[in-house]
């Protein structure tokens, strides 16, 4: 049994992830903004064998109360073995294009936000020499694209700050794993013409869970997004600026 | 991806037109309705979708797609009972259930349905001759009116709204969740027995003589045999037993990934493959997993697309007992002779346990269970003949299967409509209601 600390937990990924914690009978403190749907996931989790629930409805792109939520996190837990990252926004890239404050708030929620988070969490665990650190950033941080650059420029720098933690933290056997979710059919992305490639939150989240026991560092899912990135990075800028992707 | 057709696909709706609403936990609220001007906006509950026909369809109005509704609320491990919202499915609920010696009391030949499909059709299965319908487990429900109020509905609260709820086709309101009981069961395995019987009359042997030891009964029937042969089939019947192995869940494989073409089910290939599948060797006794005994197809998914882009009918009647033999071999050589081979044939006895239930289809006699693809006006021609049969020995058809009937048989099926209509919320409605209940006047009632 461990204790998970879930940031954007009622999230459709973070929420089946969590149910597969559950399963495993861990002590599960989750975080997000909504009341109803926190309280409706605790007797969930709870069902589905979690030893202790408990929640906190709190803004997480406040980077001001990070450092009273983790300590809150800590002591009502006793420890944090593990924190899964799962909240974010998609944005949306046409404001941004025409309006630099929102391009912040973008950046703010899906980057530095996360970023202050992980620095109080690194040091918590570094200390104590143990701990999972798995956070959600994008295959869209791989690459920029005229289509989600802004979402990219933040999932990528999450991506990059995400490396030097694990680079750094290795010594201190602290296992940092960042995930890639491909296409998933979430009230995120509700609006997107669905396709062959999409696949539901359920499936992410066996990834995300398996990724996390098997102490994985990059976990691409489904695991073909590795291939397709890898043929996207690979085309030369040149003819790359040209297309619409 | 969700494209809110019915699991026959017929009658088709164009789900780009369709307006869908999402379910949240404890957060839906229904929009201000502007009753002066006999606003006529409605709604209609949508889960998995795996209504064959039109009660799962809205197309004037608006669906309310309830799959955010999928939190389990309240599991007693002891005495078996467990509360969950309206959106949970049968398959997650086993997964939950079985390790600690749980099953559902009543379930279906499918596990990818929601609770809340269940209660409103008062869905039943291969136990019905000593279970009856899901509906008599249910314990209590909250349901969400069009008008705000939140009602807890059970025997013994707001009881007719109880029971008009179960197999209420989603009319009456939302169901936010349900509690339910559950059946104690030794272990995860089915003992199975298979037995080919070559007529309907050894088909009524074998039930009558099964009905009493076996909790599960079901049979397959060669809907093409003819003559001597008429009614042939395997006979299923099984228990719930102990076993010593533990068998992992086996999730489902194989997909059928696009729409097979529409004449790859004719009468030539069902005919081939009825004489194999009634040929085949079988083993009499075997001891089988659940899922395999309760839910074969479900290993396959989208098997509906089997039947072509044009989709296909189902029909199921229930006839009274007294008329068995001669209501089954009517169907059963008008089938034959008409050529239009039903895949799947299914026929089962259905015991006299009432449900709470006042639209329940069920009800004590011989239910046959037919799928035929859609090709247009013959099929509709087909399925109005048996309509005829059922008619006329009394029976009834069930909604859950049904695209076509008509409003003078549904009048007969449903003599209860009259007890039933005052619990319709006014802002709830169906394309099936709307086909087989054409408004007499302005359905809205005024506050």
């Amino acid at each position: 049994m461990s204790n998970i600390l879930i940031l954007g937990a009622t999230s459709a990924i973070a929420k089946h992830t969590t149910r597969l914690f559950a399963a495993d009978e861990h002590n599960l403190y989750l975080v997000a903004r909504n009341k109803n749907k926190l309280s409706s996931m605790k007797q969930d989790m709870l069902v589905r064998g979690a030893k202790e629930v408990n929640y906190e409805s709190i803004d997480l792109a406040d980077e001001k109360q990070h450092e009273e939520l983790i300590k809150r996190a800590t002591e009502v837990m006793g420890s944090i073995d593990t924190v899964l990252i799962a909240y974010g926004t998609l944005g949306k890239q046409k404001k941004s294009e025409k309006n630099y404050a929102n391009t912040l708030k973008e950046l703010q929620i899906n980057c530095l936000s996360v970023i202050s988070i992980l620095t109080i969490i690194a040091n918590q665990f570094e200390q104590q020499g143990s701990g999972s650190i798995a956070v959600i950033s994008s295959p869209s941080g791989d690459r920029g694209r005229q289509s989600n650059y802004i979402y990219g420029t933040a999932k990528g720098a999450l991506t990059i700050f995400l490396q030097g933690l694990r680079n750094r933290l290795a010594k201190s056997k602290v296992h940092v794993l960042t995930i890639k979710p491909g296409f998933v059919d979430t009230p995120m992305t509700k609006d997107f013409k669905k396709g062959l490639l999409w696949v539901s939150p359920e499936v992410i989240s066996k990834g995300i869970y398996k990724a996390i026991n098997k102490k994985r560092e990059v976990a691409y899912l489904p695991f073909f997004w590795r291939y397709i990135m890898l043929i996207i990075k690979a085309i030369p800028e040149k003819i790359f600026k040209h297309l619409s992707l | 991806m969700k494209n809110y057709q019915s699991w026959g696909r017929f009658p088709k709706i164009d789900s780009n037109k369709q307006d869908v609403y999402h379910v949240y936990p404890d957060s839906f609220s229904f929009p201000e309705f502007d009753e002066a001007s006999s606003d006529n906006t409605s709604f209609l509950p949508y889960a998995q979708g795996r209504s064959y026909g039109d009660v799962c369809q809205n197309e004037e109005g608006i669906l309310l797609d309830t799959q955010h509704l999928d939190h389990f609320i309240q599991y007693d491990k002891e005495k078996g009972t467990l509360r969950c919202e309206a959106g949970v499915t049968f398959e997650n609920i086993l997964q939950l259930i079985v390790p600690h010696g749980w099953f559902l009391p009543v379930t279906p030949g499918t596990k990818y349905i929601s609770v809340g499909g269940a209660i409103a059709n008062d869905v039943h299965g291969k136990n019905h001759h000593k279970a009856g319908t899901f509906g008599r487990y249910v314990l209590q429900f909250e349901l969400l009116r069009s008008n705000g109020d939140r009602l807890l509905c059970s025997p013994t609260e707001n009881s007719d709204l109880f029971n008009a709820t179960i197999g209420g086709l989603g009319l009456t309101g939302l169901i936010n969740w349900a509690e339910f009981s559950l059946k104690k069961i030794p272990g995860h395995q089915i003992e199975q027995e298979t037995i080919r019987f070559n007529n309907l009359k050894e088909f009524y042997q074998l039930s009558d003589q099964s009905d009493k030891d076996w909790e599960y009964t079901v049979a397959w029937i060669d809907c093409l045999a003819k003559g001597d042969e008429l009614g042939r089939g395997l006979f299923m019947r099984g228990n719930h037993c102990n076993s010593a192995k533990k068998l992992k869940f086996k999730t489902s494989k194989l997909s059928v990934p696009f729409d097979a073409p529409g004449f790859l089910l004719n009468k030539y290939t069902v005919s081939a493959f009825n004489k194999l599948y009634f040929k085949r060797p079988v083993k009499q006794f075997q001891k089988v997993d659940y899922n395999p005994f309760f839910y074969p197809l479900d290993a396959i998914s989208h098997w509906n697309r089997l039947y072509g882009k044009k989709g296909f009918m189902q029909y199921q009647c229930v006839v009274p007992t007294e008329h068995r033999e001669i209501a089954m071999q009517e169907m059963l050589m008008l089938i034959s002779e008409n050529g239009q081979a039903s895949f799947l044939s299914v026929l089962k006895e259905f015991g006299n346990i009432t449900s709470p239930g006042l639209l329940s289809f069920p009800r004590p006699g011989i239910t046959l269970a037919l799928d035929f693809p859609n090709r247009g006006q013959k099929t509709l021609d087909l399925l109005n003949s048996l309509d005829v049969i059922t008619l006329k020995y009394n029976g009834a058809v069930y909604p859950a299967k049904d695209a076509r009937m008509s409003p003078e048989s549904f009048a007969h099926y449903y003599p209860n409509w009259k007890d039933f209509e005052p619990f319709i919320d006014p802002h709830f409605s169906s394309d099936f209601q709307r086909r087989v209940k054409p408004a007499p006047e302005s359905k809205i009632q005024k506050k």
